[in-house]
């Protein structure tokens, strides 16, 4: 029998709300199925089961508020008995215990599993949760119907495979609202009038209740940064004009759904540049610093309500920039749509911050502890360039380095701007 | 297509990109980026989407013209004659 318990998702959070079940008891699942969405007051998150196994019972109900560490479901693993004799240390990182530090990477860290004899003997009461036959319910839409309190069985699904979207919701909940005599007798109106009066139909004090969770998790995390962490800034300009140049002519070459963002090639150009300088990714815990070999670079997405949330990218380093595309366009699509999944949110080893081209030239980071280092880079503008005795005007971005005194100096610090620096001058080569 | 079916195309793809988006309270004529906070992947996003509904080709040099839903529909009018 195997606990899954409420996992720490990031070093802020000490307690979440399982505010969905996609599993039932009786149900088989395999390692990395998400089996539950949890919500932890900066993001409703996918999480993922670390065993395979069968769903023995579920603990604690959808709603409820529980601290990190708290078992929330029994699992029937297929190697028998055996799983309550592990040490804790040993266990895989679902069951992270509430410290400090985020749980190592799943992907690298994973104590070496015995090979599960092949499920055909075994057939599975259920299959186990392919994506086609999860509850097709967006958490967003989840979320909605629950500050409206909407009953989704009463609700038409009208998203791919008849998946109830948020749009769904809010007009079911207009619908619902249109009877008493309180409501405005607005005239049948379009559909985009309808999520409007939903909108406001929703209890404002909900809203404004999460975005002050959110307030309040990045304070709490942030002023634990400023009071431990002995930041250190460095900071420079980079001329992009080589890699500029590189993505246009690489773009015209691809179709509008293969095409490149700029900040593409500076997430990879980081990841590269880490190579060369390990201190700069991993964490600081119990006093020393632990270097990590994966490169999770967490991203940082600013949300239209307001916050930020800096979810990872997996093994940067390892992909090609059509890959890193891909990635960034789907997380921060899902980032937006406020649904993300356990490792990504946990495992960042480094961050990187872009204030985009509506922003300012510099951004000086506040490093994510216990994370070690932060990247910020500045709105990509042309700006005068000395070079070769004639000043131009190039396209330039700052470069900044916020990092952890006590893990690395600003000589290695300036080093390590340097690289970046020289690898976006050979962008064919990212 | 008429102006009004390209309105609705634009409107529609700006909805489906950017669901939490009150398009009601959207001015057509200012840069998105200034309005709702749009960054380069959502320009991005909408530029795939309206592409894909309209099977309009859209180099990137014309991104900048995409910046606002008047510009879109300016865009698509003059490419759709």
């Amino acid at each position: 029998m195997a606990e899954f318990r409420m996992p720490s998702l990031g070093a802020d959070m000490e307690a979440g709300t399982v505010i969905q079940w996609l599993i039932k008891p009786g149900d088989a699942v395999k390692r990395g199925d998400i089996i539950a969405v949890v919500d932890t007051e900066k993001a409703d998150i996918e999480v993922e089961v670390f065993e395979a196994g069968v769903i023995e019972s579920i603990v604690v109900p959808e709603g409820r508020k529980v601290p990190v560490g708290e078992v929330l479901a029994l699992l029937q693993t297929e190697g028998a008995p055996v799983a309550r004799a592990q040490p804790q240390v040993t266990a895989p990182p679902k069951i992270a215990p509430p410290a400090p530090s985020p749980p190592p990477s799943p992907r690298v860290e994973m104590p070496p599993r015995v090979e599960m004899p092949p499920r055909v003997e075994m057939p599975p009461k259920k299959p186990s949760i392919p994506a086609a036959h999860r509850p097709r319910v967006s958490p967003l839409a989840m979320r909605v119907a629950l500050d409206l309190g909407m009953n989704l069985s009463t609700v038409k699904g009208t998203g791919p495979d008849g998946a109830i979207t948020k749009a769904d919701v809010e007009r079911a909940a207009k619908v619902a609202a249109a009877p008493p005599a309180v409501t405005p007798p607005a005239p049948p109106a379009p559909a985009v009038e309808a999520t409007k009066l939903a909108r406001t139909a929703r209890p404002a004090a909900g809203l404004e209740e999460r975005q002050a969770a959110m307030r309040r998790v990045i304070a709490s995390a942030m002023a634990r940064s400023k009071r431990e962490v002995p930041h250190y800034y460095l900071g420079t300009h980079i001329d992009m004009s080589r890699a500029m140049t590189w993505l246009q002519t690489e773009n015209l070459k691809r179709p509008v759904t293969e095409r490149l963002l700029y900040s593409v090639l500076l997430l990879k150009a980081v990841a590269m540049a880490i190579h060369q300088f390990p201190e700069m990714n991993g964490f600081w815990s119990d006093g020393a610093f632990k270097p990590s070999i994966a490169v999770h670079l967490g991203v940082a997405i600013s949300l239209r309500g307001g916050g930020l949330i800096a979810p990872a990218l997996h093994d940067v380093d390892k992909k090609t920039l059509s890959e890193i595309m891909a990635n960034l366009r789907d997380l921060v699509n899902r980032v937006r749509a406020g649904v993300l999944r356990s490792s990504e949110i946990a495992d960042a080893t480094i961050t990187v911050t872009s204030l985009g081209e509506q922003g300012v030239e510099t951004v000086y980071g506040v490093i994510y502890a216990p994370q070690v280092a932060l990247i910020g880079f500045g709105n990509l503008a042309e700006r005068p360039w000395a070079a070769n005795g004639m000043v131009g005007a190039r396209p330039v971005i700052a470069a900044t380095l916020s990092a952890d005194h006590r893990v690395s100096d600003g000589h290695r610090g300036g080093r390590f701007l340097a690289t970046l620096d020289r690898l976006l001058q050979e962008p064919e080569k990212l | 297509m008429n102006e009004e079916e390209i309105k609705t195309i634009v409107v529609q793809q700006l909805r489906q990109i950017a669901p939490e988006i009150d398009v009601s309270q959207i001015d057509f004529a200012i840069d998105l980026r200034e309005q709702v906070d749009f960054d380069s992947m959502d320009i991005l996003n909408l530029v795939v989407a309206i592409h894909e509904a309209t099977g309009v080709e859209i180099p990137e040099a014309d991104y900048p013209q995409m910046v606002s839903l008047d510009g879109c529909i300016r865009y698509l009018r003059s490419r759709l004659k």
